[in-house]
């Protein structure tokens, strides 16, 4: 990491406290606690099931723990509604793919501008003044993530006929065009090559770099997590187990038990 | 058409002045920006080349330095070549996928102190450069992004340098104008370095008499106006687009759009649907492959309407086109055609209005060419050379023909030497290969002929007919004649062939070793259902080497119908693991392949085939874009293909 970009790194934006989530009697995060730092990357790593799409799904409000607090931007809340999550400034993507599959690029992207956009209904139905002039300045928002993503050439494709790793890209820019302060990446890179691991490591790297964007990840590309990520998170069987810089964490005894087992 | 104004002016500043006098208000040059496509004037034009020399000047640029301009086709690229110019330095573009050590030889050997590059990875390149290059003194980029915590004081943005030019021209009004007058037609205009298929690259110094003279020569020969319209898309090192987008933009007046990016060239053709395009024979090829994927994937209706009526035009459709007669009921079938299949196709590729379509580079397949003119696209063929500023022959119109490559242009002069080298003369033959005299001693006579490296037959009707480098043709062990690059040419005809490399000379029979085309290889195993997981994989099915032998034994057969060549069927062939590829040397930039180089790196495998074997054992190094390397092992199996009977024995020479 450059010096530069160390020196961005701000304030705790997002604190999450004792955080216990069960489902019937299914304890899928036990007593958690974290805290993303404003414009930094922060991975969230573990085997399977260990909890980490459920502490994400916990901090975009899809989930309500039973116990455990999350302060955002200072803010105390013990239950928040995805909406409120995403009026508020956090955005995410999907483990699997959540595009709309008949629509284009364009257009899926344009979908992460709603909450953006002013207007009423009637100017919006007739498509005429102020709502047509809206609609520019959206599709001119638009146009620099498609640019920033390097996607003008499937710009009218639709996303259904994408290759995957394409389609992962859509779904960061229609999180993008929320110009969230919180972008949450769900496993960003499953199932790609190492080609388009490559591609949005860079893109996750100049979001950060170029928004200012602060980043939570999940991710089970171990070598990906290590070399983007200012600070990781792990969990195993819904327990925190180490907490620190990359370095740290890869020589944590627990981790390495965690990840390769250990002989008896 | 040119005014007398403009045919005056003899550098491109003059000429730039002169068009924003006569024409100030129509395009000149287009970028499609932010999904738009933004368009400047002939005025707004110069005056963006105005305010830039005025930067350039207040940074330093000096009468005589060289600009490295590294990118893609950008409007600021090409202006910073003008205010370059009106400042009497010499620009010189870079192709911008070469990696950083091929552009170290390059800015050194022109120890060039300037560079105007697109964006950041252009940057990084230069960055990587500079610490071992003496020269490189300052670093203009167009694109800030990503380069926001890039601190060198020697790198400036183009907004930067445009202040300092506003400030500048305020400071030193009328500046640009006097240093802009100096300039003279016999100065060096642009320094284009060949990529070489052999030894180091060589730096042509093209004189704005070369340029301008040979681009006036040109828009007369084919009627060129300021309301046509070009795509600009091909590197801009590469000589031609210093023509196209350059010299006869700025004698015409017409206008150049350049591409949103790289992977919107397609779609980018079909918006803006140029009158003038330029492309080499494998981009035609592509689109051909692609439309005709398509096609194979539409609807029953469609497909037979496209069958139908593609015969109709393969039958009359190349005549229509050359004005020649053809009976009622062909033309109103043509006519059907065009209503339902051909025009709408054209629309849909972009070449609904196109007026003049050149390829050259290498020979194009006669497939290829049939298709585009029989569906009223008029290709035709043209010769040329970094070396003869482009245009050495021309296809006239009505003299189109797959086989040669036209008429000498007017004003060159074409011989060829007792070996059967072409030769030629023309107001466009460069001035030197900078720094190398003996080169270019060797390239050109005293008397201003330079030798072309080609061999040729020049026929009676004054059309030039190019069969291969003249140093590349040899004979196989019994005397046969061998031209490797004809056999090639034949082989790669085939969709489903990228590249081949063959082999015979002094030995006892052809061979060939084949890059398999993944796109079409891999749709043809997909509508079979044979699965693969990556190009090894595909190239390795005993089903595709038995699709490429019948494609070899095909050329055999045609081969075996001339008796000049029937001696150089193939008898044996592998097909590699991996595509041939300009990272790892084995093609230029241009993308020719390395004939030598391949031998060399590949010795093992040509061993093998000749010594009988069934299988060989390759490990190969393969260069990624970065600049890594990794190795890539595979054991390739040699296949033998059938050769037709020979008639008459191959004579022991063939003239």
């Amino acid at each position: 990491m450059s010096e530069a970009h160390l020196r961005r790194i701000g304030e705790t934006v997002l604190k999450v406290e004792n955080i216990s989530l069960r489902f019937g009697g299914v304890r899928a995060i036990t007593d958690v606690s974290f805290e993303i730092r404003k414009g930094e990357i922060f991975s969230i790593i573990g085997p399977n099931g260990a909890g980490k799409t459920s502490m994400l799904n916990v901090i975009n409000g899809f989930y309500h723990p039973q116990d455990g607090t999350i302060v955002w931007k200072g803010m105390l809340r013990k239950q928040m509604r995805p909406h409120e999550a995403a009026a508020t400034g956090i955005a995410r993507t999907f483990q699997n793919v959540a595009l709309f599959k008949g629509m284009s690029t364009l257009d899926n992207i344009m979908t992460g501008r709603l909450l953006k956009q002013r207007g009423n209904f009637l100017t919006d139905a007739l498509y005429w003044g102020p709502a047509q002039r809206e609609e520019i300045r959206q599709r001119a928002v638009v146009e620099r993530i498609i640019d920033f993503l390097e996607i003008q050439a499937i710009r009218k494709v639709p996303v259904g006929r994408l290759p995957y790793g394409l389609q992962k890209r859509v779904e960061l820019g229609r999180a993008l065009a929320m110009e969230p302060e919180l972008l949450l990446l769900d496993e960003p890179m499953a199932g790609m090559n190492v080609e388009e691991k490559e591609d949005m490591s860079r893109f996750i790297l100049d979001v950060n770099d170029e928004f200012g964007t602060t980043i939570a990840l999940i991710e089970h590309d171990m070598g990906v997590v290590m070399d983007i990520s200012d600070r990781v998170v792990v969990l195993d069987y819904g327990r925190k187990i180490a907490d620190g810089t990359p370095d740290v964490v890869r020589a944590n005894p627990d981790v390495i038990k965690a990840y390769l087992g250990v002989s008896h | 058409m040119t005014s007398p104004g403009a045919a005056a002016a003899d550098t491109f500043p003059a000429l730039l002045e002169s068009n924003a006098r006569i024409r100030g208000g129509r395009p000149a040059i287009r970028e499609k920006d932010y999904g738009i496509w933004q368009t400047w004037s002939w005025a707004e034009v110069r005056d963006q080349v105005r305010i830039m020399a005025h930067g350039f000047a207040a940074l330093g640029l000096r009468r005589g330095d060289k600009v490295a301009i590294i990118g893609d086709n950008r409007p600021q690229l090409y202006w910073a070549m003008v205010a370059a110019q009106a400042l009497g330095a010499v620009p010189v573009p870079v192709y911008q996928d070469a990696a950083a050590a091929e552009m170290q030889f390059v800015l050194d050997h022109t120890e060039a102190r300037f560079a105007m590059v697109e964006d950041q990875e252009q940057v990084d390149k230069l960055l990587e450069i500079k610490p071992r290059s003496s020269t490189l003194e300052t670093v203009v980029f167009r694109d800030a992004r990503g380069l926001r915590h890039y601190t060198q004081p020697f790198l400036h943005s183009l907004a930067s340098v445009e202040a300092l030019g506003r400030e500048h021209r305020k400071e030193h009004p009328g500046f640009y104008e006097e240093e802009a007058a100096k300039a003279q037609g016999g100065d060096a205009a642009i320094m284009l370095y060949t990529s070489g298929t052999t030894g180091q690259p060589k730096g042509v110094v093209l004189t704005f008499d070369n340029v301008i003279k040979t681009a006036r020569m040109s828009v007369e020969l084919e009627g060129l106006t300021e309301r046509d319209e070009t795509l600009s898309y091909l590197p801009m090192a590469w000589v031609g687009d210093n023509m196209f987008s350059l010299g006869q933009t700025y004698v015409a007046g017409f206008c150049v759009n350049c591409p949103e990016s790289s992977g919107t060239v397609m779609q980018d053709l079909r918006e803006i649907g140029p009158t003038y395009f330029f492309a080499p024979p494998p981009i035609f090829q592509n689109i051909l492959t692609q439309v005709m994927i398509r096609i194979e994937d539409a609807s029953w209706v469609k497909r037979r309407l496209f069958h139908y009526f593609l015969k109709v035009a393969r039958r009359v459709g190349s005549d229509i086109l050359g004005r020649k007669p053809v009976p009622f009921g062909q033309r109103f079938l043509y006519r059907l055609g065009e209503a339902l299949v051909f025009g709408p196709l054209k629309n849909t590729l972009g070449f609904s209005r196109m007026r003049l379509v050149y390829t050259a580079g290498e020979a194009i397949g006669p497939d290829i060419f049939d298709f585009y003119r029989s569906i009223g696209v008029p290709m035709k063929q043209l010769y040329g050379q970094t070396e003869a500023t482009v245009f050495v022959t021309v296809q006239p119109n009505d003299q189109v023909r797959l086989d040669t490559v036209g008429v000498a242009c007017p004003g060159v002069e074409l011989k060829l030497d007792p070996s059967g080298e072409v030769l030629y003369r023309s107001p466009g033959v460069f001035k030197e290969y900078y720094r190398n005299p003996a080169a270019t001693a060797e390239t050109k006579t005293a008397d201003g002929w330079v030798r072309t490296g080609d061999a040729g037959i020049l026929g009676r009707d004054g059309h030039l007919k190019i069969v291969d480098r003249a140093k590349d043709v040899g004979r196989l062990r019994n005397g046969a004649l061998f031209a490797p690059k004809y056999l090639e040419n034949k082989l790669k005809f085939f969709p489903f062939i990228k590249e081949a490399v063959t082999f015979g000379a002094d030995r006892d029979y052809a061979t060939a070793m084949i890059s398999i085309a993944v796109d079409a290889v891999g749709n043809w195993a997909e509508r079979r259902h044979l699965a693969y997981s990556s190009y090894q994989e595909l190239a390795a099915k005993p089903e595709v080497y038995e699709l490429i032998k019948s494609n070899i034994e095909k050329v055999n057969r045609d081969l075996a119908q001339d008796p000049a060549l029937a001696g150089s069927q193939i008898k044996r062939f592998v097909l590699l693991h991996k595509e041939l590829d300009a990272d790892d040397g084995e093609l230029t930039r241009s993308r020719k392949v390395r004939r030598r180089f391949v031998a060399e790196r590949y010795a093992d495998i040509i061993e093998a085939i000749y010594s009988g074997k069934a299988s060989v054992h390759v490990e190969a190094k393969v260069s990624f874009e970065d600049g890594r390397t990794s190795t890539l092992k595979a054991d390739l199996r040699i296949a033998d293909a059938a050769t037709a009977g020979v008639e008459t024995p191959a004579p022991a020479l063939v003239a």
